[in-house]
């Protein structure tokens, strides 16, 4: 009699648990990260795992397994496959690198895997390469020139100075940047990537007749940069992208960097409630203020949440649409998918500025208003 | 381009020349005394740097940041060499390079771990910041001009060193002879350790003083090393002399490179395809001037055979 009721009682159990899958609620997702922790750039995706941590913080329905791929495009590889064969992970995310991102994603979703990027936003997978289930959380990579561009034309910019790093994201960058700005281009300066002494660039920009420098010098050479060019009494201003004045960069700088203009999608001064929730959350839980990083891993986790609690990720229809629908509070505010699967938000204008002893970036104004890319025109799916 | 500009540019060169002079001269005597392919110079440069970072956060001083630089270098020097370098030195090359590619990436990891991910922040000292200007009206970053002396004193003390002292007669010695100075009675692996110390004080302060003007992170001392290599190559392995025209010869090369070609291929093509193509052959010349020098001079500049 006993043993009946068990089974009768497990029975009902099991019966009520598959009756949680199929009304779309309860059922696990198991998401595999892929990300740099080790090695240079480690800073970009310690804060995009720290930020999609927080979010998922308590919520027993997603599994996380975490991989470092050292920023090798070979490795990221090689930990992509044993995630899908050996891991059988529903969702793939993390990749902070362009070319990381173009050597998993597009076998990611081939086998099938939905694949939700935190960071990297290369144009092939936004245009002709855009998979059903690929999907963009953080930006298009020529968004922050874009709005750059549109922003310098309208605030009286008039002649600029580019430099960048001599490899695609460098020049695919200053393209972005050149297609929105209407003045001129005085001088175009494309640098060796890693290089660390910018000496000879700086004095060509004193040389020049621009009225402003536009950069994009991501990680160490941001830093190098500009510490240099504060110390080389050359004043024009400068812009970029906020790569290069992110959190995690300006305790580096200093007050060197005060007054420089960036671009993003996201501040931490963003008067939103999610905004307000995730700064302050971030702060108690880590100890130090977030980057764009964190805010787009944070981001991630909530979409991914959002879906996983109104459809089951192994009906992949179902778990397409609701991801599609965006249906979750975004720390940058307004936030929903292009039919690319790629971002429409809006692009902030910040500058550098000193919150007592802390350098850090305030919201001045709206650089581009619902910034969508231009690539996906040619997406076909 | 003006005069004006072509000038500050030399002296950009030059600047950046003696900056590599301060890391190549530790790796030079290393590899000409001890016949040493040290890999793990470039994470002494980096333990040099967060040296400085970290006790001139907490001390507010950066003269005491660079003292702090040049005693944790040299003790990490002193502590590779005891333990780990010491064991290398009958090896062939490959083996050491293997072991010390691995100090590289126990260097690295290891600073991650005490000090996090992200880049320190170390900043000039006020006295020495900002432009000065010089006869004829060039402005150029006062800090950049002490770099300049900082090296010039530090060559000519090594120059006397080497030349002048006891140790300098032992090191010039153990170049020439290593069985001989020992059958002579000279404590060769005191001297040893003593002149790895040397080298990764070297490579410290070099660190501290440019890592206040770029990003202090961890592997900031590879792309330098492999700088440093060329050096020593075009200067003939084991001279401080080769070291110093080395290291000028490539700062300068570089510089005016990455100035002059660019423009000067936009005579005769498109802007935009000059400016790719003038970048890349830039960033080639060193290794091309490299290729020059051992052409003409298989031993380097003032390499002995």
């Amino acid at each position: 009699m006993k043993l009946r009721s068990i089974i009768l009682a497990a029975g009902l159990a099991g019966a009520a648990a598959t009756g949680a899958i199929a009304d779309g609620h309860g059922g696990k997702v198991k998401v595999g990260m892929i990300t740099t922790l080790s090695g240079g750039g480690a800073g970009l995706g310690i804060d995009v795992r720290d930020g999609f941590m927080l979010a998922t913080k308590g919520n027993e329905n997603i599994e996380l397994v975490i991989e470092d791929d050292q920023r090798k495009p070979e490795i990221a590889v090689q930990l992509a496959d044993k995630m899908i064969q050996s891991e059988k992970v529903d969702v793939m995310t993390g990749i902070i690198w362009s070319n990381l991102a173009m050597a998993v994603v597009p076998a990611a979703t081939a086998q099938g895997k939905f694949y939700l990027s935190p960071n990297a936003g290369p144009s092939a997978l936004a245009g002709k390469g855009c998979s059903p289930l690929y999907f963009n959380v953080a930006w298009q990579n020529d968004a922050f020139y874009e709005a750059g561009g549109t922003w310098a034309s309208e605030n009286g910019v008039e002649k600029v100075f580019l430099m960048a790093p001599n490899y695609p994201a460098g020049t695919d960058g200053m393209t972005g940047f050149k297609r929105t700005f209407k003045g001129e281009v005085v001088a175009e300066v494309y640098t060796q990537l890693g290089q660390t002494d910018y000496a000879a660039e700086i004095s060509q920009m004193r040389a020049s007749d621009a009225d402003t420098i536009y950069f994009f010098l991501p990680g160490g050479m941001g830093i190098s940069f500009m510490k240099q060019y504060a110390g080389s009494g050359v004043d024009k201003p400068v812009m970029g992208p906020a790569f290069s004045f992110d959190q995690g960069i300006l305790g580096a700088i200093g007050d060197a960097a005060l007054g420089a203009k960036n671009t993003s999608h996201w501040s931490k001064d963003l008067d939103n409630q999610a905004n307000q929730k995730f700064v302050a959350d971030f702060q108690a839980e880590y100890g130090r203020l977030p980057s764009l990083y964190a805010a787009q891993g944070y981001d991630t986790a909530l979409l991914l949440m959002s879906a996983a609690s109104k459809a089951d990720v192994k009906d992949t229809e179902a778990f397409r649409a609701a991801l599609n629908e965006a249906d979750f509070a975004s720390v940058r505010g307004k936030f929903k998918f292009a039919p690319n699967q790629h971002p429409i938000h809006d692009i902030y204008m910040r500058e550098v500025v000193k919150e007592g002893d802390v350098v850090t970036n305030k919201v001045i104004g709206i650089a581009a208003k619902d910034h969508t890319d231009v690539y996906g025109v040619d997406c076909k799916m | 381009m003006t005069i004006i500009l072509l000038i500050e540019q030399v002296l950009n060169g030059i600047q950046s020349g003696i900056m590599l002079f301060l890391m190549a001269a530790g790796l030079t005597l290393i590899f000409g005394v001890m016949g040493l392919i040290n890999l793990a110079h470039g994470s002494l440069y980096m333990v040099g740097a967060f040296a400085a970072a970290a006790v001139s956060a907490a001390t507010g001083s950066f003269v005491v940041g660079l003292i702090a630089a040049l005693a944790a270098a040299a003790a990490a020097g002193a502590i590779v060499e005891y333990t780990v370098i010491r064991r290398l030195y009958d090896r062939d090359h490959l083996d050491q390079v293997l072991a010390t590619f691995a100090l590289i990436l126990i260097f690295s990891e290891g600073t991650r771990f005490l000090f996090g991910s992200f880049p320190l922040f170390l900043d000039i000292p006020a006295a020495v910041q900002g432009p000065v200007t010089l006869p004829g009206g060039i402005q150029y970053p006062l800090y950049r001009l002490v770099i300049i002396g900082v090296g010039l004193v530090i060559a000519a003390g090594l120059f006397a060193l080497i030349a002048r002292t006891r140790i300098g007669i032992q090191i010039r010695a153990g170049e020439a002879d290593r069985e001989m100075i020992a059958a002579l009675g000279v404590d060769i692996s005191k001297l040893y350790t003593l002149v790895f110390a040397l080298g990764a004080a070297l490579a410290g302060l070099a660190g501290a003083m440019v890592g206040a003007i770029q990003s202090v992170q961890v592997g900031m001392g590879e792309p330098v090393l492999i700088l440093a290599f060329v050096v020593i190559v075009i200067g003939g392995i084991g001279s401080i002399k080769g070291a110093l025209v080395g290291a000028l010869l490539v700062g300068l090369t570089d510089t005016l490179g990455g100035v002059l070609l660019p423009p000067l291929f936009g005579t005769f093509m498109g802007a935009a395809s000059a400016a790719s193509v003038g970048s890349a052959l830039a960033s080639m010349s060193i290794y091309i001037l490299m290729a020059v020098v051992l052409l003409f001079r298989p031993t380097g500049l003032f390499g002995e055979v």
